[in-house]
């Protein structure tokens, strides 16, 4: 019997000037034991679709027509008592954050014995049994020790299985998941949607995934919705729709993704509702200023780099603990090349590309930079001119770009500093860069909040270019980013290096994006770096034990279809 | 979490150090005591036979010390206006004052939660946006101004209340109370709300915009996921994590009752240790002032202290002594 049916589900959400269709005739079915992807971009629609099962809709939005049927009986509509009472006894919900989905102030144990005894009304004697029983279930080693510990003492990963059987609690028939595993490491999100796969096996439970992520809907769902702009475009079995989209909307998201196992020279820009960009990168390359290329053909030398930060602060010195956030790492980056640093969250990636931007001091080691060795400067003077050119694209669009400062100002900002141009060649070569980035110079007298988050990370492109640098340090500059605007950003930071001669630093999480974007790759472990190798030669053959363990976890996406993309595979 | 406490007290001792540094400077700057104390027909020999009398001739330093032993041992000196040692005035006026602000404190922290969280929960309702709007009144009028309506309102007009004074007071040991006897309890009613109003919608104010940031959080988005009762959401996920800052500004406001009841205890001629202080300042009586500043400074350092307890209390993730889990 289908446990939840959806049919022409429309929720509004009526603002001052207009109503806002979050979701427009959505229809979707969930079986037992199946497990339905909803995949689409931000802002599809696809978790409003979720609040709306759950009648958790954000005020003023509504279901303004259709229905939602559980078990064959209508439940929208219902008033909010009678939802409450269906919610978590009957249908479940997981939230994409597991940092933030436990009460930080109450124990593991107090949460769920609260659930428990709501629902199944057990005693409390019985409710704790049943709690240490769950969490044994969702894989947390030693459950009865861990029950009395509060979220914060567990890791990322340990905190999902906590929320995963904080929604088992009531045994219910169906489970949402809205974006499990996005905030989580390869490694960790195999293993969640693993435990997923076998509660829906096991139990029977019907479960609703929502994700933007194709690698984890190619891997785990049977069926999959996909959605556009809170519409249904396609909805089938899982290796149909991605083997053979027909929709246009799913053919260039499926395109946009990049494969693990094929590399291509550009992203297509399969164009869908207008989104492609005008770039020209040639007019920018003829106003370059080229630095010579470095003697000894090597940019970059890090030796040794080490890194510590204080853990635990204590009066006496001896007493207080260390963290070795980057342990003794040693790489070379040649002139002209893309350096790919790889590794799990806290692997210590970040913190080097920090060092070598003189963000941090370095704790040892010694980054020379085209023959001098930057770690010896030591007044803000002498560093300057390293600075000028380094640039940085952080990973977050949002917080790194100054709110309350125009786009202009923000570009203008390094090329002021630096005391490189003067006068009205500022906003000239404010205005070329906001150009050649495809945001037009009228871009810059708008300010950040007015852009899209792709739009933003093409505005940090361009202040990372104003002071024409040679050395550009990406900290993982797609991974906020839906996978259309990934390959836009992706395929511009290639033409970048590729047109003006840039050496770049690109660091991710990402194996298959590093594969398309590095010539070659360091992956990085507890601080430690594991192996360095060619690209191709890493993911062909790799030689540590680590790396083949990353490269296991990966999506291998091979059902996925390669239409639009036979032009580009090299 | 021991060193931290430590630490804390290292701060406080220090805080209070400096503040007893300012009072006694007092003695120094503001005028001349010997002045006040002796009238017109006073002789040299007088005011030597006085200032060695007072220790005054002796150097900046050893008066300094001096002041800070005695203030240790909880001698301030004696009132030059009263003739009578400052503890001893101290001692009866401070139940009158440390009553006033209890009563007050407590109505300002328990109506102010309560209403908070009220007017987070029914965000849109008519009656949270009337208590919202008359909020606004309680915090922009200023203290005398609602203590002389509300004398005017139930005392005069309706004479339901006693416009000024304690009542009868009971007395156990040294402390004297009015909250034993009828009259006691009603003197006490109009001053406690003059004094607490405005902490009362400050706090109002502030648990509102915590609870309202707290509801939008994931953890509340999923406890209402998993069914929970919206009673059980609302008191026992949102309310305690809204509790976190708000005990911050609480612990402040409640130093600032003592330290404003000066006025309150003037428009209502309290007989606490605000109206002892205004009288003071009248008389140039620096011995008294002295040691309320003394007093006062010690109230404040002390309840923050407690604050800072409080957080370990309330909140696990301070508490990093205990082994975590991977």
């Amino acid at each position: 019997m289908t446990l939840l049916t959806i049919e022409d589900l429309s929720v509004h959400f009526p603002t001052r000037h207009k109503v806002f269709v979050a979701v427009n005739e959505a229809d979707l079915t969930v079986e037992p034991g199946e497990i339905h992807g909803l995949v689409g971009e931000s802002g599809a629609g696809k978790s409003t679709i979720g609040a709306a099962v759950m009648g958790l809709l954000d005020r003023p939005g509504h279901i303004a027509g259709g229905t939602v049927s559980f078990k064959g009986e209508a439940i929208s509509g219902r008033d909010a008592e009678a939802m409450r009472s269906l919610r978590g006894a009957k249908i479940s919900m997981i939230f994409q954050d597991p940092l933030t989905s436990l009460n930080p102030l109450l124990t593991v144990g107090q949460q769920l014995i609260e659930t428990i005894q709501f629902h199944l009304k057990l005693s409390e004697g019985d409710s704790r049994k049943r709690a240490v029983e769950l969490l044994d279930r969702v894989g947390i080693p030693l459950p009865e020790e861990r029950i009395d510990m509060y979220p914060h003492q567990f890791s990322g990963g340990m905190r999902q299985r906590v929320v995963i059987a904080l929604a088992l609690c009531s045994e219910p028939d169906v489970i949402i998941a809205d974006e499990p595993t996005t905030a989580l490491d390869v490694s960790i999100q195999a293993q969640i949607l693993e435990l997923i796969k076998e509660l829906a096996r096991e139990r029977q439970t019907g479960v609703i995934l929502i994700t933007h992520d194709m690698g984890v809907i190619a891997d785990t769902t049977d069926k999959v919705t996909v959605m556009y702009q809170g519409a249904v475009v396609e909805s089938g079995a899982t290796e149909q729709v991605m083997g053979n989209p027909q929709h246009d909307y799913t053919k260039s998201l499926i395109a946009a993704v990049p494969r693990p196992t094929l590399k291509v020279h550009r992203f297509p820009q399969l164009s869908y509702g207008g989104r492609s960009i005008e770039f020209h990168i040639d007019d920018l390359a003829r106003n370059w200023q080229k630095p010579e290329p470095s003697k000894s053909g090597t940019l970059l030398k890090v030796e040794n780099l080490t890194k510590t930060f204080l853990q635990k602060g204590a009066l006496i010195p001896s007493r207080r603990k260390y963290f070795k956030a980057v342990d003794n790492v040693s790489f070379d980056i040649r002139d002209g090349e893309v350096f790919g640093v790889v590794g799990e969250s806290g692997s210590g990636k970040s913190t080097v590309a920090r060092m070598i931007a003189t963000l941090y001091e370095t704790n040892g080691g010694k980054i020379t930079f085209d023959e001098t060795e930057v770690t010896a400067l030591s007044s803000n003077r002498d560093l300057e001119g390293y600075r000028r050119q380094i640039q940085m694209i952080f990973q977050d669009p949002y917080s790194s770009l100054n709110p309350r400062m125009r786009v202009d100002e923000i570009i203008a900002e390094p090329v002021k500093h630096h005391k490189l141009l003067e006068g009205a060649a500022i906003q000239h070569r404010v205005d070329e860069l906001l150009d050649r980035v495809g945001l037009g110079s009228e871009a810059g007298r708008k300010y950040p909040h007015e852009f899209s988050g792709g739009q933003r990370q093409r505005i940090s492109i361009a202040r990372a270019l104003a002071t024409q640098p040679r050395f550009l340090i990406c900290d993982e500059p797609t991974s906020a980013l839906d996978v259309s605007i990934q390959a836009q950003i992706l395929n511009i930071l290639k033409d970048l290096q590729e047109h003006l001669g840039l050496t770049m630093l690109f660091i991710s999480h990402d194996l298959p994006v590093v594969r398309q974007m590095c010539d070659r790759v360091g992956v990085m472990r507890q601080g430690q770096m594991v192996e360095v190798a060619e690209t191709e030669e890493l993911f062909a053959n790799p030689k540590e034990a680590y790396t083949r363990e990353l490269l296991s976890l990966m999506p291998k996406l091979e059902g996925l279809s390669t239409e639009g993309l036979k032009d580009e595979i090299i | 979490m021991l060193t931290f406490v430590v630490r804390r007290v290292f701060q406080s001792a220090l805080v209070l150090l400096i503040v007893g540094l300012v009072a006694f400077s007092m003695f120094r700057f503001v005028g001349d005591p010997i002045d006040n104390m002796l009238g017109q027909e006073r002789t040299d020999a007088d005011i030597a036979r006085l200032r060695t009398e007072l220790g005054l001739d002796q150097p900046f330093p050893v008066q300094y010390v001096k002041f800070l032993k005695g203030a240790a041992e909880g001698n301030f000196g004696v009132s030059y206006r009263q003739g009578r040692p400052v503890s001893t005035i101290l001692v009866e006026r401070a139940p009158a004052t440390l009553e006033l602000a209890a009563v007050s404190g407590f109505f300002a922290i328990t109506i102010g939660i309560g209403l908070g969280v009220f007017t987070a929960i029914r965000r849109d309702g008519f009656m949270a946006n009337m208590i919202m709007s008359v909020s606004l009144i309680g915090v922009s009028l200023p203290t005398f101004l609602i203590g002389i309506l509300l004398i005017y309102l139930f005392a005069v007009e309706l004479g339901w209340l006693p416009s000024f004074g304690r009542g009868d007071v009971v007395h156990i040991g040294w402390w004297s109370t009015g909250f034993l006897t009828a009259s006691g309890l009603k003197a006490l009613i109009l001053p406690a709300i003059t004094l607490g109003l405005y902490q009362m919608t400050l706090i109002m104010r502030l648990v509102r915009s915590e609870m309202l940031e707290v509801l939008r959080q994931d953890y509340i988005r999923f406890a209402r996921a998993r069914g929970l009762k919206e009673r059980s959401v609302n008191f026992r996920h949102a309310l305690k994590n809204t509790l976190v800052p708000v005990i911050t500004v609480t612990g402040l406001q409640l130093g600032s009752i003592i330290a404003f009841a000066i006025i309150t205890e003037t428009v209502f001629q309290w007989p606490g240790v605000g109206l002892l202080f205004i009288n003071a300042i009248q008389f140039v009586d620096i011995p008294v002032m002295a040691a309320y500043l003394m007093l006062i400074s010690v109230m404040f350092v002390g309840i923050n202290l407690i604050v800072d307890l409080l957080y370990f209390a309330i909140d696990p993730r301070l508490r990093v002594d205990q082994k975590g889990a991977k």
